[in-house]
């Protein structure tokens, strides 16, 4: 193997944590101005590796060889992991809000990392730290180099994030998640950035549990998968023609436009759990054999370039079941109203006593068995919408009506006979559930059986609905903090189901989860809607995932709805500039090969 | 514990995560200024309320408020008892005395003690300074060692730790009282290393003020460990190692100041700890201060006393843990901006 | 991660709680530990070293210290436990009227405990005692007064986060009532913290008593409250030391034993909360 122009070498690199092995045997490597993008779901030991490579997993590290620019970083002293750290690694994590001293400036934050390694004089440093922000676009960096990171909106706090890590202009910068924290068009900005950086030959190891995020940046791409690199090869190849069934389930899961209509998710086969040395997908491929469950699969190249730990990379895989679905017709207007909202209007107070106008001029209308998406960044106001619509919030202007009947500004008494008709599923289901209560309690409360013995009574109806959403009933003692978060969010669906609703308002039900259990709590929605003709009122940042359920859509900004109609004209031909940018930010596979725009930022 | 009364949720349910805190707010000064006033005239209100109090207990006191004053032998005499009562207005209405009251407040005049036979403020004044210097000392010697315990120690080996939970644990259960008769059994009975009772040089304050300080080290040291150790668990603290810098800079740029912001939380609880501690450390030794006085006051009924210590030491109370929230406003810029 | 449950401080609970019921079993049955009357005046036994007869020795008037020591469990533990309990009553009682009782309730209670915590609790507690007079009685509503505007303060601000948490909306949105929603939601939530505040209060509140008792404002003579018979001996330091030790290690042992037990109660409970595992 050349290693010469290797800039970082990694084999067989383990991370423990006590008796948890994180990362698996992974074999690394990155050239100057290579950009290579490691993709894996939460707890897939991706950031153990980026840690470890900086020496900060807070684990026991082991490698064959770790090595950069051919110095060997398996035994380095606390001193010379110091010199290494900003100065030859650049690390970039996830939220700058935290990730940055909140305590401190943001120039401190900058001049920190200019001291540590002596990149300029001490009275050069203020001045150093001001062009190191401008240099990552950030407007006025004089003024913003005096200011704390709370005064900064994400997208600079990422940037100001980014100057301190490449402050002592460090050969290779590790980006641990850059653009979760933010929304869309500032996360293209931030993606942008990078380009930049790998463009002036800055080699860039980029962490994602997002495969689309990474297409349009990554020269290559590896998914990770239970401590272990399962495939890797060019984002084309990849992409393309995925060889492992872990980088098949996670395409597949991604709600985009092309998987309209189909499910997302695999049907997890019901396989015995891997023996240790055996491939650590083997309990959930559908393609699993015995072989797979003992035995650690070989990495085998399935194209040029292009590798996958993989017994089984030549079967056939088995296309996603098409979704039994009716045809939707998006020119039914005969269905029922169930939810009639003339425009609303809410403000809130805001910290220097003003009215903020949260939502303004809103107006829908929702049909029965229909799904309704409303998408928008953070703060367009699509929460408080969800409130007004449940009568959480009363409206200043504008009123709601829930199946033909007056509902908004109506006493609770009045309205608690609807209530059970118009059902809520909330963004984290743990907070959802009282912690004292235990599956079968929470159901039951659902049902109306709130007490312990009363819900202990209708044990079989709660069984039941447990099955209804996929659920086995041994799980009905057990506390929700015992079960996964995907797990977690059906017993939230099947609670929203209990009092059979007409109208299930659903507020950002997959944005804290995993791409793969994002799938099934989608498929599971859609089986259910298909089943039972509830209405969704779909709530989410993600356009990928509104694109995929609705049947229309609402695009908010700043409180109000810029653009609305059925989900094909919307997404297809936008007419209104914000939905259009929006689009454009969006990263998505079908992007990978195309070019990375350099354009200047906007969210000064 | 914990006690920090502008930490109270705003209770707007549905409040929008309003566009992020991107653009920077005018008008921090004036809020700070609002603020300010509203924290001063909270501090009149409890003045005013200790006073009103103890204004109030003095008249609901079981028996005859007068003969208490003018103390057990006076008592005897019954024109001694009038006099005192027309003296100290008495045989007046209600409204009136609390007229006169307010009113000699706002002049400066707390009364006179019959047992002291001295006007209050000249008692005061006579044992202020034994009492903030005994205070000052204590407070200074607890700071001195939590920092560094806590610096040391934080998020590092579980032995480590667990001896120093174990020192918390006992400084926290320890009455002040017995450490202070502990003290000076060994060092000024047996040792003769100290003066057993009324040393007023140096050498009169180390016991005393080690025993108030033993009394605050165990809270202290907890909370800053807590503080530092939430701390360097922060992304950022992993941020400032990723850029190189040392541990022990982690430790004292970064995560010491998240901790002494959390200290700064329970300053009210550190200065009535201190005020506490006056009050037993100054009987155990036998020094001269506001502490002793008091509790000889509340033995004898001396409520002038009473009244014009609880007064005065309410103010400064109220003084003291203002001037702590502003210096934590100045720390934490996050709140400079934040409404009061 | 942190606060891995290790034998060593389960060990150590387990120890906590042993001494505490030796305790209790002083402060229920002393007869059954120490069968010397704690008051029997001897003067020819006055000021005796610890020896076979007087296991911790005696005081000025001959009175056996053992025996004081263990007749003093009661009035010690009364002091801190009532004053607890007082503190608890009063502390729940103002959170939920200021929870249940709309805005201007709850104004009137925040400002009034507002007053309060802005003076120093221990001063409270003195002033308290110098109105009504020294006495146990009086010293454990004083301790308990001086502790309710900190208990009250917690259990409403616990309610408002349980009031604007998630699964109180999603009860809401099921249709049931308000009272039910309290009754079934916010008050189970709220109060357990207010319990755990409470235990490690108690620690607090037995040294506070005893200190009441040491500047002679609590338990008068001739009871054998722990703190009164360390201010007794507070004279005779130079003549004898095991009065100014015995009774102040019994304080301190029950002290760090009810802490332990405390602190144990509270990881528990925190382990059981969400977001804390």
């Amino acid at each position: 193997m050349p290693d010469d122009d290797r800039l970082l070498a990694v084999e067989d690199l383990r991370v423990g944590f006590g008796t948890v092995a994180a990362v698996r045997g992974v074999d690394l490597d990155l050239r100057p101005g290579e950009c290579l993008a490691v993709v894996g779901e939460s707890g897939s030991g991706k950031s153990a590796t980026a840690r470890a490579l900086v020496g900060l997993s807070g684990g026991t590290v082991r490698a064959r060889r770790m090595e950069l620019a051919g110095r060997d970083l398996t035994a380095l002293r606390d001193r010379e992991w110091r010199a290494v750290r900003g100065g030859r690694i650049g690390l970039v994590l996830q939220d700058a809000l935290s990730a940055l001293d909140p305590l401190r400036t943001v120039g401190a934050e900058i001049t920190e990392t200019l001291a540590n390694h002596r990149t300029v004089e001490r009275s050069a440093r203020r001045a150093r730290a001001v062009s190191l922000l401008g240099q990552v676009r950030v407007p006025e960096p004089e003024i913003r180099a005096r200011q704390h990171p709370h005064q900064l909106s994400g997208g600079l706090r990422q940037r100001a994030l980014i100057a301190s890590a490449i402050a002592a202009d460090p050969p290779l910068l590790i980006a641990d998640e850059p653009t979760t924290a933010l929304d869309v068009t500032v996360a293209a900005q931030i993606l942008n950035l990078l380009a930049e950086r790998k463009a002036a030959g800055t080699a860039i190891l980029l962490i994602s549990h997002d495969l689309a995020v990474v297409a349009r940046l990554a020269d290559r791409i590896a998914v990770m998968h239970a401590g272990v690199l399962v495939e890797e090869g060019t984002p084309g190849e990849l992409l393309r023609a995925p060889a492992h069934p872990y980088t098949r389930e996670l395409l597949a899961a991604i709600p985009a436009a092309h998987a309209r209509g189909t499910r997302l998710s695999v049907r997890a086969a019901e396989g015995a759990p891997a023996a240790d040395g055996g491939c650590g997908y083997a309990a959930r491929c559908p393609l699993a054999t015995d072989r797979c469950r003992t035995e650690p699969p070989a990495r085998v190249a399935v194209g040029d370039g292009h590798h996958a730990r993989c017994w089984r990379t030549d079967a056939e895989w088995p296309a996603p079941p098409a979704r039994t679905a009716r045809t939707r017709d998006t020119a039914d207007t005969a269905a029922d109203t169930v939810i009639e909202a003339r425009d609303l209007a809410k403000a809130f107070r805001g910290p220097d006593g003003a009215q903020r106008p949260a939502v303004a001029g809103v107006s829908f209308t929702l049909r029965a068995g229909r799904t309704l998406g409303i998408v928008g960044e953070s703060g367009s106001g699509k929460s408080t919408t969800a409130h007004l619509v449940m009568g959480l919030l009363e409206p200043d202007a504008g009123t709601v009506a829930l199946l033909g009947r007056p509902w908004s500004h109506r006493p609770e008494a009045e309205r608690r006979a609807l209530r059970p008709r118009l059902q809520l599923v909330q963004q984290d289901p743990l907070a959802s559930f009282d912690p004292r209560y235990t599956v079968e309690r929470i159901i039951g409360e659902g049902l109306g059986h709130p007490g312990r013995r009363a819900a202990r009574a209708n044990r079989d109806a709660i069984a039941a609905l447990l099955r209804r959403v996929g659920l086995d009933d041994a799980l009905l003692d057990r506390r929700p903090q015992e079960l996964s978060g995907g797990q977690r969010q059906r017993v939230a669906v099947a609670r929203a189901l209990a009092p059979e609703p007409a109208v299930l308002v659903c507020d950002e039900p997959v944005s804290a989860l995993d791409v793969s259990v994002q799938a099934q709590i989608l498929d599971l929605l859609t089986d259910l809607q298909d089943d039972l003709g509830v209405a969704l009122l779909f709530i989410s940042h993600d356009l990928g995932v509104v694109h995929h359920m609705s049947d229309d859509v609402l695009v908010m900004r700043d409180g109000a709805v810029v653009e609305s109609g059925p989900v094909q004209d919307v997404f297809d031909n936008p007419s209104h500039p914000y939905t259009r940018a929006l689009l454009t930010a969006l990263p998505s596979i079908d992007a990978a090969a195309r070019p990375v725009a350099l354009d200047r930022p906007a969210d000064a | 514990m914990k006690h920090d009364p502008d930490s109270e949720p705003d209770a707007e349910p549905g409040a929008p995560s309003a566009g992020g805190p991107g653009a920077p707010r005018g008008g921090g000064r004036a809020a700070l200024a609002r603020w300010v006033a509203r924290r001063l005239l909270l501090a009149v209100v409890v003045v005013l309320g200790a006073a009103t109090v103890t204004f109030g207990a003095l008249r609901l006191t079981p028996g005859d408020p007068v003969k208490v004053m003018v103390g057990i032998s006076a008592a005897q005499n019954p024109e001694i008892v009038e006099q005192a009562r027309h003296e100290t207005g008495f045989d007046r209405p209600l409204a009136v005395q609390y007229a006169d009251f307010l009113g000699d407040l706002a002049r400066g005049d707390l009364g006179w003690s019959y047992q002291l036979q001295e006007s209050v403020p000249t008692v005061i004044g006579d044992n202020l300074w034994p009492t903030v210097s005994l205070t000052l000392a204590g407070f200074a010697l607890a700071f001195l060692i939590a920092v560094p315990l806590a610096v040391a120690t934080a998020g590092r080996r579980p032995a480590w730790r667990a001896l120093s939970s174990l020192l918390e644990l006992v400084t926290v259960s320890i009455p002040g009282f017995w450490v202070g008769l502990l003290l000076l059994t060994f060092f000024s009975f047996r040792l003769h290393l100290f003066p057993a009772t009324g040393g007023t040089g140096l050498s009169g304050l180390v016991l005393p003020a080690v025993t108030l300080a033993l009394g605050l080290v165990g809270l202290f040291t907890q909370i800053l460990r807590d503080g530092m150790a939430r701390a360097l668990d922060e992304p950022f603290a992993l941020s400032a190692r990723a850029r190189g810098t040392g541990e022990t800079a982690v430790r004292l740029r970064h995560a010491l100041r998240h901790a002494l912001i959390a200290i700064s939380t329970i300053s009210g609880w550190t200065v009535g700890a201190l005020l506490t501690g006056a009050v037993v450390v100054e009987t155990v030794f036998g020094r001269p201060g506001l502490g002793r006085v008091l509790a000889t006051a509340i033995q004898n009924r001396d409520f002038p006393v009473v009244t014009g210590i609880t007064i005065v030491s309410g103010a400064l109370f109220t003084l003291i843990t203002l001037g702590v929230d502003l210096l934590y406003r100045v720390v934490d810029p996050r709140l400079r901006e934040a409404p009061a | 991660m942190r606060r891995a449950p290790s034998v060593l401080s389960a060990l150590g609970t387990a120890l906590a709680a042993a001494v505490l019921l030796l305790v209790a079993i002083a402060a229920l049955w002393p007869g059954l530990l120490a069968t010397d009357p704690p008051n029997a005046v001897d003067p020819a036994q006055a000021l005796l070293g610890p020896g076979p007869g007087h296991w911790f020795g005696t005081d000025q008037l001959g009175r056996d210290i053992y025996s004081r020591v263990v007749h003093g469990a009661r009035p010690s533990l009364l002091l801190g436990l009532g004053a607890t309990l007082v503190a608890v009553g009063a502390g729940a009682v103002l959170a939920m009227i200021a929870v249940v009782g709309g805005r201007v309730a709850d104004e009137i209670v925040m400002r009034l405990t507002d007053v309060l915590l802005a003076f120093p609790g221990a001063l409270l507690a003195l002033l308290v005692v110098a109105v009504l007079g020294p006495g146990t009685g009086n010293a454990t509503l004083a301790i308990g007064a001086a502790f309710a505007p900190g208990f009250a303060r917690l259990v409403r601000g616990e309610a408002l986060v349980v009031r604007e948490s998630d699964y109180v909306r999603a009860a809401t949105v099921l249709g049931y009532r308000r009272a039910e929603v309290y009754l079934r939601h916010v008050l189970p939530n709220a109060l357990p913290p207010l319990l755990v505040l409470a235990t490690l209060s108690v620690g607090t509140a037995v040294l506070a008593g005893s200190a009441l008792s040491f500047l002679g404002l609590g338990p008068q003579p001739p009871s054998p409250e722990w703190g009164a018979m360390l201010s007794a001996g507070r004279d005779l330091l130079g003549s004898t030391w095991a009065i100014a030790v015995f009774p102040g290690a019994a304080l301190t042992a029950t002290v760090v034993c009810v802490n332990v037990v405390g602190r144990d109660l509270r990881n528990r409970f925190e382990g059981r909360r969400p977001g804390a595992g």
